[in-house]
């Protein structure tokens, strides 16, 4: 059950979290900015250029719903990823383990940190690719919720790597390894249309290729597949891996001895 | 009613360590009970677990009437604990670290800065409040911890090694914070390796030894079975090392004697014959060696035994 009290340790945790990562600016929300900004200068203005139209939108178009969900999709993953690991590092996630907060708080605290930033860095990222490109949005609903699901969804994953983080490492391979293939082949650069029917159907199997898929249908109305299986595939993801974090957490994996 | 009720606990770690092997414990309500036991007896284990930090793997625990296993988060609200080691966040300043763990009990902002001054002016950090924790030194976090254990004022205070590194002015300060707590009513259970600090601080102590509980007394029955006591005599410096029939002796430096009385013996006997010697005794206490003496032979019954 819910209570009032649970809603302060909420806050408190999220509070926590956004200081953290408000409090180390410089790494947290500057680099994905100019990341992003080198991205729109060389893939959009000088080699999109050369490449023409993409789905009936110039290159560049095209690009920047991708563009904005990759460094939402890292920035929530990576925040929850470190936090929750330096906190086992450090041990001060024992000041929750002790405290009278469920589970599900502690999740919801991490994952709302995560979300911020992953928002505020979404929110800068957009700013930026004003610059370079007069952004339309066509469906604000689509753009807003899946925006905010695969912020979720990813602010889950970095949770879940860091119950099983044992070591500093342990939270880049992931994101290496996995997260970044799976963003550059989700259809960031291209549309899926593109690719040979045998990949066309791998392609299907990436999540993150749906996430991008709703976000951009939210700028320009353009899909590869029905919104209706992306929001499912979205959700069916975040209720899979919240409940496995809630299930680990609750056997104490990770953190409980 | 008992602050904690510990009925067979039993720890089993991965790789089949077993850190404790059936304790069954009870500290009374108001109590200041120190938990001794050499390195690896399973003192933190113990700890551990009434503060759900270790899952038990059998056994019961309840907590002013709680148990654990049912009534969780009752459980944990009465509990505050300083652990051994550091944890926490050495980047946040004591007064945000103080204010988070005030909210994860359901404090609420305002309540919890004005606790935060309160105890962050009781324990000497005030002026650190904004400092990132990391550049306090040792005394100053083990402070820190103590202000956060206390900041949604539990009724029963787990001390895991409070004065581990700490100097002894700022230990004394420590001490004398911790019986003013403890006589506004707070039940305090430690842990150190000052024998001293024990004797000086609890009523009551459990000695742990390779998992099982060996002794568990009060602190005046526990020093009442020492058969003698040691002094020591600070004296102007004798011509001569004193002798005597009716007490042993020996000089452990130019001006200071060091003599042991069976508890039948008189120190009036002692104070006539040293005078007899042409010794002048300034000043005397004991050595506060006693609960060691009985520490030391119990564990080392303990391991006779096996």
């Amino acid at each position: 059950m819910f209570n009032a009290n649970y809603l302060i340790a909420l806050k408190s945790i999220w509070r926590k979290e956004t200081n953290r990562f408000l409090r180390i600016w410089v790494q947290t929300l500057v680099p994905p900015v100019i990341t992003m900004s080198l991205y729109f200068v060389i893939f959009g203005n000088l080699i999109g250029s050369r490449i023409g139209e993409m789905n009936g939108f110039d290159y560049m178009s095209f690009i920047v719903p991708g563009l904005i969900m990759m460094s939402v999709i890292t920035n929530s993953y990576s925040n929850v990823a470190s936090s929750f690991f330096s906190a086992k590092f450090q041990r001060n996630v024992e000041e929750l383990l002790v405290a009278p907060v469920p589970n599900y708080v502690i999740i919801w605290g991490y994952v709302g940190g995560g979300v911020t930033r992953g928002l505020m860095v979404g929110f800068l990222v957009t700013c930026v690719s004003l610059f370079f490109v007069d952004l339309q949005i066509f469906n604000i609903f689509v753009l807003i919720l899946s925006v905010l699901c695969t912020s979720v969804l990813f602010s889950i994953g970095g949770l879940l790597n860091a119950i099983f983080a044992k070591t500093f490492d342990d939270i880049s391979i992931i994101p290496t390894f996995v997260l970044t293939p799976l963003t550059y082949l989700g259809g960031v650069f291209y549309s899926i249309s593109l690719l040979p029917d045998f990949w066309q159907a791998v392609s299907h199997f990436n999540p993150v290729f749906y996430m991008i898929n709703a976000f951009r249908y939210g700028f320009l109305g353009i899909a590869d597949v029905s919104l209706v299986w992306s929001f499912s595939v979205i959700g069916a993801f975040i209720v899979a891996l919240y409940s496995l974090v809630a299930i680990l957490l609750s056997k104490g994996i990770g953190i409980r001895s | 009613m008992h602050a904690i009720d510990l009925t067979n606990i039993t720890k089993i770690y991965k790789g089949g360590v077993e850190a404790l092997k059936g304790i069954s414990l009870q500290v009374k309500e108001g109590d200041f009970y120190a938990l001794l036991g050499p390195n690896g007896a399973g003192k933190s284990t113990t700890i551990g677990i009434i503060s759900s930090l270790v899952n038990k793997t059998a056994g019961k625990v309840s907590v002013f009437g709680y148990d654990i296993d049912t009534q969780l988060e009752q459980a944990k609200s009465q509990i505050g604990l300083v652990p051994q080691e550091f944890n926490f966040n050495q980047f946040e300043p004591p007064l945000q670290i103080l204010v988070n763990q005030a909210g994860y009990y359901g404090i609420k902002r305002k309540e919890a800065l004005k606790r935060a001054e309160k105890y962050l002016k009781q324990l000497d950090l005030w002026e650190k409040r904004n400092q990132p924790s990391r550049e306090l030194s040792g005394g100053m976090k083990r402070r820190l911890m103590i202000a956060r254990a206390l900041m949604h004022e539990p009724r029963l205070l787990i001390l895991d090694e409070p004065t581990a590194g700490v100097d002894i002015e700022v230990r004394r300060s420590m001490w004398e914070f911790l019986q003013q707590i403890n006589q506004e009513g707070v039940t305090i259970i430690l842990t150190t390796h000052y024998l001293e600090e024990a004797e000086m601080l609890c009523r009551n102590i459990g000695i742990i030894d390779k998992g099982q509980l060996v002794e568990n007394t009060s602190m005046k029955s526990l020093l009442s079975r020492l058969a003698t006591e040691t002094f020591i005599l600070d004296v102007d410096p004798p011509t001569h090392l004193p002798s005597s029939d009716y007490f042993s002796i020996k000089q452990t430096d130019e001006v200071t004697l060091e003599i042991e009385l069976d508890k039948t013996q008189s120190l009036n006997k002692v104070f006539t014959e040293l005078s007899s010697q042409g010794i002048r005794v300034n000043s005397m206490r004991n050595k506060a060696n006693r609960l060691e003496e009985l520490f030391i032979e119990l564990v080392e019954k303990g391991t006779k035994d096996v």
